[in-house]
């Protein structure tokens, strides 16, 4: 069987099977999310695809108001805001993701540390060419 | 990386800078509020510039684009005042992009290659919508996984906020009293987009309030107006919008030579004695985030070329694109301890115009405004006039100012540029 390059597209199909899927790298084993054909850690090449348990915790994060097209496009507003973050997945890695489920209405609430699950949300591209943009994507997100 | 000392080939000079103002600037172009920035930096030079000497132009600017639906914006800018047809070289790095400019100018220079070039950056961003303009910077990031996740400029630097917040028990009060004192120095600068003190902003709306007859505001003090949220509601939690600099529209250059010429034009030329450039990762894959890597990269290699270190630099014109940024520029600049020394600087005047360590005496990005193809150039074009007594009201008078250096991100961390300037 053809490898599956290590790709943003590799990532994004496995995300429409609402899998979370690392490359790793078989030099020194360092964890890459989104996956990365070049370990930025011992510069190796040679990766594998490994399934990561979509368990993490939230290390910063924000409540947004005034968001890209495509957030706007799914709703999103001042009156409606949502909640961006980034999670360290217990593998190790971080990665940037809509954070669904929490207090979006009481920021201050919100912790850090707090315990997340992965989940997996459609909305339109980022893309600034409408034509792109309404073509419905799979989107990483995480929860409570 | 390899450990070598770098040096630049032989020593640069700065004899004239200018910028155009900056502000909502819907009658001009691109290339219009560059030609501006250039007749500026003519008047600047005490001995007289003849335009046909300059051999190159290196031209900043970020999203023309996007913004204004127009690309080869250096060539552009090269015949809008007359100097075509020398080379110029229009160079992208978001926020940083006229600090690389001006970098790869000076390296022109030093190379042996030129002997006078002019470098600078414009931006005209006021034509889009805010959810438009959002869109144009957040291209800035990574846009397969940061900004696709829903982040926008403010969003990022917001959760370095938080997590600035969760190690180190900062509070937002800390982050408004940089918005406090940035303003407190804009406010005497005539070219600052918003050139009011926060003190002024809130009689303003008092006034307006009379004026249309509605309920009259009162706050205590200015922290108490900044804390309510009718007049400074939340951008990205937890930015408010005076957390936040202004979208603006502006250009600004500067005129280097080589040293050996330098004082056919004046007799206090501003030599640059250190300059160093950073890339960094996304935000989601560093070690850290509550320091931007590549501003401490880019420091070490100025810090080290410049034979100098942070307590001998005696003003700093940094990055403040977002209040937190200022916080964590002071850090990785040295000035300050990472932490709540550098989050409570501004709050305890030592960062104030006659502190120990003016920051942003210009008003910053976020009072003078951010062009932001043009803001590295515009924070150089500060660090002339003050290093030559020339900034009028907002002159720092406690100290000789020999020493001054300018700290630029592009992006929130991908690129930064650290350039230490010297009068002799």
């Amino acid at each position: 069987m053809k490898e599956i390059p290590f790709t943003i597209a590799s990532f994004d199909n496995f995300l429409k099977e609402k899998k979370l899927m690392a490359s790793k790298c078989r030099e020194c084993s360092a964890l890459w999310l989104p996956p990365r054909p070049i370990c930025l850690t011992c510069k190796g090449h040679e990766m594998e695809w490994v399934e990561l348990s979509g368990r993490g915790k939230l290390v910063a994060f924000t409540v947004i108001g005034v968001g890209p097209m495509s957030m706007i496009d799914a709703g999103y507003n001042r009156d409606n805001p949502y909640c961006a973050g980034i999670i360290e997945v217990e593998e190790g890695p971080r990665i940037s993701a809509q954070v669904l489920g929490v207090d979006v209405a009481h920021p201050e609430n919100i912790k850090i540390g707090t315990p997340l699950i992965a989940d997996f949300v459609e909305r339109g591209s980022w893309h600034f060419v409408e034509e792109i943009a309404k073509m419905k994507k799979m989107y990483l997100a995480f929860k409570p | 990386m390899a450990k070598r000392k770098r040096k630049l080939g032989r020593g640069v000079a700065m004899v004239g800078a200018g910028m155009s103002p900056f502000g909502i600037r819907p009658d001009v172009t691109n290339r219009e509020l560059f030609a501006e920035a250039f007749l500026d930096m003519k008047d600047s030079v005490d001995k007289g510039l003849d335009p046909e000497e300059i051999e190159a132009l290196y031209v900043g600017n970020c999203g023309s684009e996007m913004w204004e639906s127009q690309s080869v914006i250096g060539a552009l800018c090269a015949s809008e005042i007359g100097l075509s047809p020398r080379p110029a070289l229009k160079v992208e790095d978001a926020c940083a992009s006229s600090s690389v400019a001006v970098r790869e100018g000076i390296i022109g220079i030093a190379s042996g290659l030129y002997d006078m070039v002019l470098a600078g950056g414009t931006e005209k961003m006021s034509v889009l919508s805010t959810d438009w303009t959002t869109m144009a910077l957040a291209c800035g990031s990574d846009t397969s996984c940061e900004s696709s996740a829903g982040f926008t400029f403010p969003g990022l630097y917001a959760s370095m906020a938080t997590a600035h917040m969760e190690k180190y028990g900062t509070i937002h009060d800390d982050l408004l009293k940089v918005a406090i004192k940035n303003h407190s120095n804009g406010a005497l600068n005539p070219k600052a987009h918003f050139p009011m003190t926060i003190k002024g902003v809130m009689d303003m709306r008092i006034a307006k309030a009379k004026e249309k007859g509605s309920p009259v505001p009162s706050w205590a003090d200015e922290l108490e107006f900044l804390n309510d949220p009718r007049y400074n509601p939340v951008i990205a939690w937890p930015n408010t919008l005076f957390d936040c600099c202004p979208v603006t529209d502006g250009a600004a250059c500067i005129l280097l030579v080589a040293e050996e010429i330098a004082m056919n034009f004046t007799d206090t030329p501003i030599y640059i004695i250190g300059t160093g450039q950073a890339s960094g990762y996304n935000l989601h894959d560093r070690d850290t985030l509550t320091s931007i890597p590549a501003a401490r990269f880019a420091a070490q290699q100025a810090y080290e070329m410049a034979d100098v270190g942070p307590q001998d630099i005696k003003i700093a014109e940094v990055h403040d694109c977002f209040t937190i940024a200022e916080v964590m520029a002071i850090a990785d600049l040295g000035f300050f301890q990472e932490g709540k020394a550098a989050a409570t600087a501004a709050g305890e005047g030592k960062t104030t115009r006659d502190g120990i360590k003016p920051i942003n005496v210009s008003g910053g990005l976020k009072c003078k405004g951010h062009p932001v193809g043009a803001t590295g150039a515009a924070q150089v074009v500060e660090i002339f006039q003050q290093m030559r007594g020339e900034a009028g009201q907002r002159q720092v008078t406690n100290m000789d100012i020999n020493l001054a250096l300018n700290h630029n991100i592009g992006a929130h961390g991908t690129t930064a540029v650290v350039q230490i300037f010297e009068r002799r």
